[in-house]
């Protein structure tokens, strides 16, 4: 191959009347946009930009903007600029494309066709500075009579956990920024699929630990040292398919904390080869629970996927105590394109279908729903609980209190921001103190407006928004949206 | 007091330098003043090593030898313990720069005096270097070497 | 044209008044009914209504089944329905005065009947769960035909209307009742309809209610997984039921499920068994202003939301027990009082007779649920 057809897609912007020369810009791109020549001129190769902004945020003098590069192909509806440059990229490498994060495809997004309820006259609203408002959740089994002995249950002082990321994925100042703001807001963070540093073990009371396909890092320690475990079926950007850490994030700390050599690729298998069904999955529930001595409870997280209800349903049939649902906005450290833009279905839809099928079989007390992939702020948070809902994971938002802009390059493991590498210098840009408060300052933000909406609507404590779908009212939407949703329309 | 450096979370960015060079010698933190039409200097390096960076500046010793070496009590501690230097009485003779033993201490670029690390205390807060950090890496800390 | 109650969801602002004698003796429904007639301004005229126990010592082992029919028609089928389910003993229409102020009354008549045994066999329920069962699929599949009551030796009377006239219209001076609760509604829409006023009813529980239960649809939905129809959507039904299914269905005591319909704060939580008790049933936790008067034929309990958003006064006088929505609806039938206190948020009145222990008699049905299998 001589010529890439590949124009940039970014345009980076230099003002010179601003820009000093001092450098940042160079030493903080790691894709290396930027050049400083000893004669004090700057140039740059666009095409090496990704859009993370890394250079225009720490420009001291704000001398940069980064633009879509302007090269426009002649206007045609079908043949969209993103479809012609992917076939240009698959032309030139014969792979399957890559990419990050999140299925950023314009499919409806119910959570913006959801309105909330709010009081008036005939019922007071509260004022949470006012009066207590109470967040306070548990997941797990609620089933058990009060005869008997409780199951063990988690506990929440905000419905908002967050999302498996895996050290190799991420950089273990994520996890350690994480584990901090889990352990303040006394909610969870989740180990993901890469077994459990010897860094952030001490956070066992506020981890969930993960075992998937590949089962890396697991051990009956490694179990017991959380307040719970998840196992990992699917996750919503790659339904059906496992996952690969590329040989060159596996660092020798990556490599210790999975248990495999290091530099040698991490390759998670797309099934669990010992669940081909769901009665095996009932096994695996079982061996956890007797290995933790039935003192934690088992989650069990999937995608969502076509007949989700029912898979639902099976899992909390074979003894799972949290269920987990990743709808097709999860985002991810690598996926290929063609699946993480394909597969799945809106979280919104799943939740609502699984927790009235779970009450229509009448097992829903059995288990714990919560809703992953594509929650991005408090209102999606409210919506989503009053669907039905015990709590929510948040994955993408919680990287961009970090830093994260989304520029879906994670799998290069050139991260700028220092969140999806194991590169020890570009690590370092994420401080956990900075992490940890950021992530800390966003769920208390939410918290805050979680308490106002639900205040708004005359509750006060999270336990009767959840499954309260009168508080939600459809706009725009069809009626067999509406009806499974289970919404009426604004105005009905 | 003194500025400490964390290496573990140090970008190398060399932010410090920039912020620190424009809060002195007038230009009022005006980093586009500073660079577009002065000669800045700032007053710490950054020392890059391997995969490790850190801001080198002034430890203001307990007992400082530039202070001792200084001729014309140009150099001083204030009741905060900030060594400073008072230009008016500086005569450039670069004895301080010589015996300071962290090589902090520099000629300034433009005239026959030093300049060094004064914490920023004519501007009365935390220092422009450990303020415009954008990782956190640099902090105010109360231990002080003694030499 | 205007929906139902039942088709839609209408909040109500309302009155609430009750009386007890706690040793049992008997009073006729003048006093509830100058009680509640204080707090006219309360109520708007589209329902009233009150509910009485001891009113059938005669009939007291049966089942009174108070029915509104719409028609003719609709009787005809719900009583085919019933002979199909019950022995009747005594069929027939409810004496009624007929005075201008209360208009569009529909046909209203009651039963006192007995289970079939072989009908109570073939179903496999318990004989209140076979009652209530019947009694649900009559006010959500039978059209036209609505049951006001079904419990024993208690009966409601319920209409669009004043209380005062509703009580006028139903003769209620004629009855001797040892338990009154009454209610005036003030609905924020009219469906004219007589079946969607107050008390509500199911079994022997009555449920008189000022207020608005904002986790209604968590409620709700919680109940109909444990084979609750809720037919009326009334946040009234939804109370009844949640009592109907903790201190029926899962046999907890009285203060259990004042635990449960007002739980205190987690802040505030004394004993790990309240805890206990908000975890496995967070979803019956009643959210919103309410205050209500709930009622068995061993007594009364009464009790606000858990920040006290709606009034609620409580007083007694030797025998007597009262409660209302307003001091005033008290003093104006005993001007002389040993007592008056204004109960707090979540922290309930209750009043039963003197050889009672609880609202219900020794737990009928312990745990079982009508929960499918799980």
């Amino acid at each position: 191959m001589t010529l890439s057809l590949l124009t940039p897609a970014f345009s980076v912007g230099r003002n010179e009347e601003r820009c000093i020369r001092c450098g940042v810009c160079v030493n903080q791109c790691i894709n290396q946009v930027h050049h400083l020549d000893e004669d004090g001129f700057m140039w740059v190769t666009e095409k090496n930009c990704v859009g993370c902004h890394r250079c225009a945020v720490l420009c001291p003098t704000q001398a940069l903007t980064i633009t879509r590069f302007p090269l426009d192909f002649r206007p045609n509806q079908y043949w969209s600029a993103d479809s012609l440059r992917e076939i240009y990229r698959q032309a030139e490498s014969g792979g399957v494309l890559l990419t990050g994060m999140g299925n950023p495809r314009p499919y409806r997004s119910y959570f913006d066709h959801l309105l909330l309820n709010a009081s008036q006259v005939t019922n007071p609203s509260i004022d949470p500075l006012r009066e207590p408002m109470e967040l306070t959740t548990y997941l797990g089994d609620h089933s058990a009579g009060l005869s008997e002995a409780e199951k063990p249950l988690l506990k929440l002082e905000i419905p908002v956990m967050f999302s498996a990321m895996s050290y190799g994925a991420v950089s273990l100042n994520v996890q350690k920024s994480l584990a901090r703001a889990a352990r303040e807001m006394v909610t969870y963070w989740n180990t993901g699929e890469g077994g459990l540093h010897d860094e952030v073990k001490e956070y066992a009371d506020c981890t969930i630990v993960q075992v998937a396909s590949g089962r890396f890092g697991v051990s009956p320690d490694y179990l017991n040292n959380a307040a719970a475990i998840e196992i990992k079926i699917g996750q919503g950007a790659k339904p059906g398919i496992g996952g690969h850490l590329p040989a060159e994030k596996v660092s020798p700390g990556v490599a210790q904390t999975r248990m495999i050599p290091a530099w040698s690729d991490a390759i998670s298998p797309a099934p669990h080869h010992d669940i081909y069904s769901i009665e095996d999955l009932a096994q695996l529930i079982e061996t956890i629970k007797v290995a933790t001595d039935f003192q934690k409870p088992v989650a069990v997280k999937v995608a969502a996927v076509h007949n989700i209800s029912a898979i639902a349903s099976g899992i909390v049939r074979a003894g799972a105590d949290i269920v987990a649902i990743d709808g097709f906005r999860g985002a991810t450290g690598a996926a290929p394109l063609r699946i993480r833009d394909n597969i799945g279905i809106p979280i919104e839809m799943a939740i609502a279908q699984v927790d009235q099928r779970l009450r229509d079989e009448g097992i829903r007390p059995k288990a714990s729903l919560v809703s992953a992939g594509g929650i991005r702020n408090s209102a999606d948070v409210v919506k989503i609980l009053a669907l039905g809902a015990d709590a929510v994971y948040i994955g993408t938002a919680a990287l961009v209190a970090l830093g994260c802009h989304l520029c879906q390059t994670c799998f290069t493991g050139r991260c700028n921001w220092g969140i999806a590498t194991t590169d020890r210098q570009l690590s370092k840009r994420l401080n956990p103190e900075i992490g940890a408060m950021r992530a800390i300052n966003l769920l208390k933000a939410w918290e805050h407006e979680i308490k106002e909406m639900m205040g708004g609507m005359g509750i006060n404590a999270v336990d009767s928004l959840r499954g309260n779908r009168l508080m939600l009212k459809g706009i725009g939407l069809e009626q067999h949206e509406l009806d499974l949703l289970g919404v009426s329309p604004a105005g009905a | 007091m003194r500025v400490q450096s964390n290496p573990e979370y140090c970008l190398g960015c060399g932010l410090c330098r920039l912020y620190c060079a424009a809060a002195h010698d007038g230009y009022d933190g005006n980093l586009l003043k500073a660079f577009k039409r002065g000669t800045p200097q700032p007053r710490a390096d950054l020392i890059v090593r391997n995969d490790k960076s850190w801001l080198n500046t002034c430890r203001h010793c307990h007992n400082a030898p530039c202070i001792n070496a200084c001729l014309t009590g140009a150099l001083q501690k204030d009741d905060q313990g900030i060594v400073f230097i008072d230009s008016q009485r500086c005569v450039g003779c670069f004895t301080c720069v010589m015996v300071c033993p962290f090589g902090h201490i520099q000629p300034s670029r433009d005239s026959y005096r030093v300049v060094k690390c004064d914490l920023c205390r004519d501007q009365k807060g935390i220092p422009a270097c450990v303020s415009f950090c954008p990782n956190g890496a640099l902090s105010l800390t109360e231990e002080v070497e003694t030499r | 044209m205007l929906k139902l109650e039942g088709d839609i969801r209408i909040p109500a602002g309302c009155a609430i008044a009750a009386v007890l004698n706690r040793s049992g003796q008997r009073f006729d429904g003048s006093t509830i009914i100058a009680s509640i007639a204080t707090m006219h301004k309360r109520s708007n005229g589209l329902g009233g209504g009150f509910a009485a126990y001891g009113v059938y010592p005669q009939y007291r082992d049966h089942y009174a089944l108070h029915i509104f029919y719409d028609d003719a028609g609709a009787q005809q089928m719900c009583e085919r329905y019933l002979m199909h389910h019950f022995r009747i003993t005594e069929r027939e229409p409810v004496p009624v005065r007929y005075t201008r102020k209360i208009a569009r009354a529909p046909l209203i008549w009651r039963y006192f009947a007995l289970p079939r045994e072989d009908s109570l066999s073939r179903q496999q329920l318990g004989e209140e769960d076979f009652v209530a069962a019947v009694v649900m699929t009559i006010n959500s599949d039978l059209g036209g035909a609505y049951v006001v009551s079904s419990g024993r030796n208690m009966a409601a009377f319920k209409g669009e209307g004043y209380p005062e006239d509703i009580g006028e219209f139903f003769r209620l001076e004629e009855y001797q009742a040892y338990l009154w609760t009454a209610h005036g509604r003030f609905p924020t829409n009219t469906p004219g309809w007589w079946g969607g006023a107050h008390p509500f009813t199911l079994l022997n529980w009555s449920v008189v209610h000022n207020g608005e239960i904002s986790s209604y649809s968590t409620n709700r939905r919680y109940l109909e997984m444990y084979g609750y129809k809720i037919s009326l959507q009334t946040d009234t039904e939804v109370i009844a039921y949640a009592f109907d299914f903790l201190m029926r269905k899962e046999g907890l005591s009285l203060e259990d499920a004042i635990d449960v319909i007002a739980a205190p704060f987690w802040s505030k939580l004394d004993r790990e068994r309240q805890a206990r008790l908000r975890r496995r049933y967070a979803s019956l936790l009643l959210n919103g202003p309410f205050s209500i008067i709930v009622a068995t034929n061993n007594g009364l309990i009464a009790v606000n939301d858990r920040i006290k958003l709606r009034p609620l006064v409580a007083a007694s006088r030797n025998e007597y027990l009262y409660v209302a929505s307003e001091e005033a609806a008290i003093r104006a039938v005993a001007p002389v009082l040993d007592r008056t206190w204004s109960p707090g948020g979540g922290e309930p009145v209750i009043g039963l007779l003197h050889n009672q222990e609880g609202l219900l008699e020794a737990p009928s049905t312990g745990l079982e649920t009508n929960a499918r299998s799980a």
